[in-house]
């Protein structure tokens, strides 16, 4: 274990998790350093998207904790994780079908004031002009400002993922988790998302991202986990991560 | 909270014309044969009973199978406290809206914690139970089967020491003693009730709150995520709802002052959930329409007898004629619900959205003849989906 706590936002300590008799997580030990973007490869399987459930509150870990920021984040609502700080982009688009883009973006931004409940029924949504005026501004970033008013439905899944991540970064949270934040885009998309990304960066955002696709991952990883069959078999920068006999052989097949 | 007024100009146009429509109700149903008071009392207690349904149901997407527990939780409130403290009709609804509240607050609290068609049978549960214990064990408050009714010898305090009312006959709710609440005063005392009603739910669907309620319909998992707390947003829907489920019993208790235990039974609930589902679920008008077919289909259409079907005919053949009778018999009189029934199938399966979604696909036909048919299809389509 390193010393350095101070920079450490996120720790996953020792966190086993079970299913039945199925070890999906087995002594993770991750240590999250602030302002840097953590990538978490592996093959199908590994226990990549139950980690990141853990982390969010969704799953409660068998043993172990994870702690943000000197918080203990295990045995609280998924709620409170995300009110302390922490938001995450899904695998699969959560987003809020039924409702306008520009409503969809609103939303989380109006999180931090009526979170924990506001019965603010006679003033007008058409009041929030602030909260408006920074989604237009959000949405204007990832690009998709010409498609505000249309429902979220009707979107591509490309831009369902694209609207779901500039949801997440109406929170400005400390720590964002992405799930394959590129999975069904196109290469352009693909690269408008990397350059995304790469801007939230220098902001100080603290990153980690599950991804399958490497250029995704090497142009934007200060430090890759390797996750295999529930355990971390590797650590590193992108350098030695890649250079890894053992990573190679378990997951980049000598391909890349 | 810059402007406490601040409504859009869709909005205040929309509440003119309904305000409108309500208010001059007894001149334009006088074609339709519906302009008596009785009946549009009705037409505006359940607008109320059914625009309150909607908060829940058409906001949150949670489906209460038992709303008229508080419908009858408020009627039992108001005749009480016509009988202890006095026949004028605002107190008595101030308390049928405060217990049919705790009600709710109770009632939700437990059921809203499960979703879908688990937290519809917790409500209907609860419902049953309510309807069962008026008829049983809770006979000292609402007198069982006979009901619940104002009597001679009642105290009524306040009215008492005003030195009102008469010892000769059982008194009629009234306004400070000065209009009485039976006839046309009624409908228009109720009218007032049903416009601030809309009013409110016009505000609420235009707020940030309303939105959040839409937003747990969407998504419930996205909101957690997203770190708003969906619990208390739902259980205040819920107790809103059955506010205005409270204040509806209470109308129908100041416009009749009996209360009864079948207020409760599940039929009345399903008819509330009928009435929002015909108008148009998570739209403001639709609700009011629907309560308005069901309690004219209910009132004019199960008042006809074949002499009137034979009158109405009278000018075809004779055999003709007793065969068209001996038909159309079947769908009026007591065969008003098969009616009501095919109506209700035919707009579910042809009109999802209610009635509502049949006006709007009205106006867009009207809109697109200009536009060329192409683009038309997808437009409407996006139209339907808001649940405005």
């Amino acid at each position: 274990m390193t010393t350095n706590n101070e920079n450490i936002v996120l720790h996953v300590a020792d966190v086993h998790k079970t299913f039945g008799g199925l070890h999906a997580l087995s002594d993770i030990d991750l240590q999250i350093e602030e302002g840097k973007t953590h990538a978490i490869i592996g093959p199908n399987g590994a226990g990549k998207s139950t980690l990141l459930n853990v982390v969010v509150g969704r799953l409660a870990p068998t043993r172990g904790a994870v702690v943000f920021d000197g918080q203990v984040l295990t045995g609280k609502q998924p709620h409170e994780i995300n009110q302390v700080g922490v938001a995450r982009v899904f695998q699969t688009p959560e987003i809020f079908p039924d409702l306008t883009v520009l409503q969809n973006v609103m939303i989380p931004a109006l999180a931090k004031r009526d979170g924990d409940f506001k019965l603010n029924f006679l003033s007008s949504l058409e009041d929030e002009v602030e909260i408006r005026e920074e989604a237009e501004h959000m949405l204007e970033d990832v690009g998709m400002k010409a498609s505000k008013d249309m429902f979220a439905s009707s979107l591509s899944r490309g831009d369902k993922r694209r609207m779901e991540l500039a949801m997440c970064l109406m929170q400005h949270p400390r720590l964002l988790l992405l799930d394959e934040p590129t999975a069904g885009m196109s290469r352009h998309d693909t690269n408008t998302t990397i350059d995304l990304l790469k801007k939230i960066k220098e902001r100080g955002m603290t990153k980690v991202i599950i991804e399958h696709d490497m250029h995704v991952v090497f142009s934007l990883a200060d430090k890759i986990s390797v996750l295999a069959g529930g355990r971390i078999i590797a650590e590193g920068t992108p350098e030695e991560v890649r250079n890894n006999p053992k990573v190679q052989e378990a997951y980049l097949g000598g391909a890349h | 909270m810059n402007s406490i007024f601040s409504m859009s100009r869709k909005d205040v146009i929309t509440f003119l014309i309904f305000s409108a429509v309500v208010l001059l109700m007894p001149i334009w149903l006088q074609p339709f044969g519906a302009a008596y008071p009785d009946l549009m009392q009705k037409f505006a207690i359940f607008g109320i009973l059914a625009i309150g349904f909607n908060i829940l149901f058409g906001l949150t997407g949670y489906l209460s199978f038992g709303h008229a527990a508080f419908l009858g939780a408020g009627s039992y409130a108001a005749v009480w406290t016509f009988k202890l403290f006095s026949m004028n009709p605002i107190p008595a609804l101030i308390f049928a809206v405060i217990i049919a509240g705790l009600f709710a607050l109770a009632i939700g609290y437990v059921s809203l914690r499960r979703s879908g068609i688990y937290f519809s049978i917790l409500t209907l549960a609860f419902a049953q139970m309510s309807y069962n214990l008026a008829y049983s064990v809770l006979t000292p408050v609402t007198y069982g089967e006979t009901g619940l009714q104002l009597a001679l010898d009642d105290p009524r305090i306040a009215d008492a020491a005003f030195g009102g009312g008469s010892d000769v006959a059982l008194p009629v709710s009234n306004l400070f003693g000065m209009v009485n609440m039976n006839g046309i005063p009624g409908f228009y005392f109720c009218a007032i009730f049903l416009i601030i009603g809309f009013f409110i739910t016009q505000r609420i669907f235009a707020s940030p709150f309303g939105m959040m309620l839409r937003a747990i319909k969407s998504n419930q998992n996205r909101m957690s995520y997203t770190g708003f707390n969906t619990r208390p947003y739902t259980l205040t829907a819920f107790v809103i709802s059955g506010m205005y489920a409270g204040l509806a019993g209470g109308l129908m208790a100041v416009t009749d002052p009996l209360a009864g235990a079948e207020r409760m039974q599940w039929t009345a609930s399903g008819e509330i959930v009928l009435m929002t589902i015909l108008g148009g679920v998570g739209t403001l008008i639709g609700p009011v329409v629907g309560a308005w077919l069901i309690k004219y289909f209910e009132n004019i259409f199960s008042s006809f007898n074949e002499n009137v079907l034979h009158n109405l005919f009278a000018f075809l053949p004779e055999g003709i004629e007793k065969f068209v009778v001996e038909v159309t018999s079947m769908f009026v009189g007591e065969g008003w619900h098969l009616t009501l029934g095919l109506v209700f199938v035919l707009v579910v399966t042809f009109l999802p959205g209610g009635m509502m979604e049949g006006y709007r696909r009205i106006v867009d036909m009207f809109q697109k003849k200009d536009d060329g048919d192409g683009k038309a299809s997808t437009k409407s389509d996006a139209a339907t989906a808001p649940a405005e």
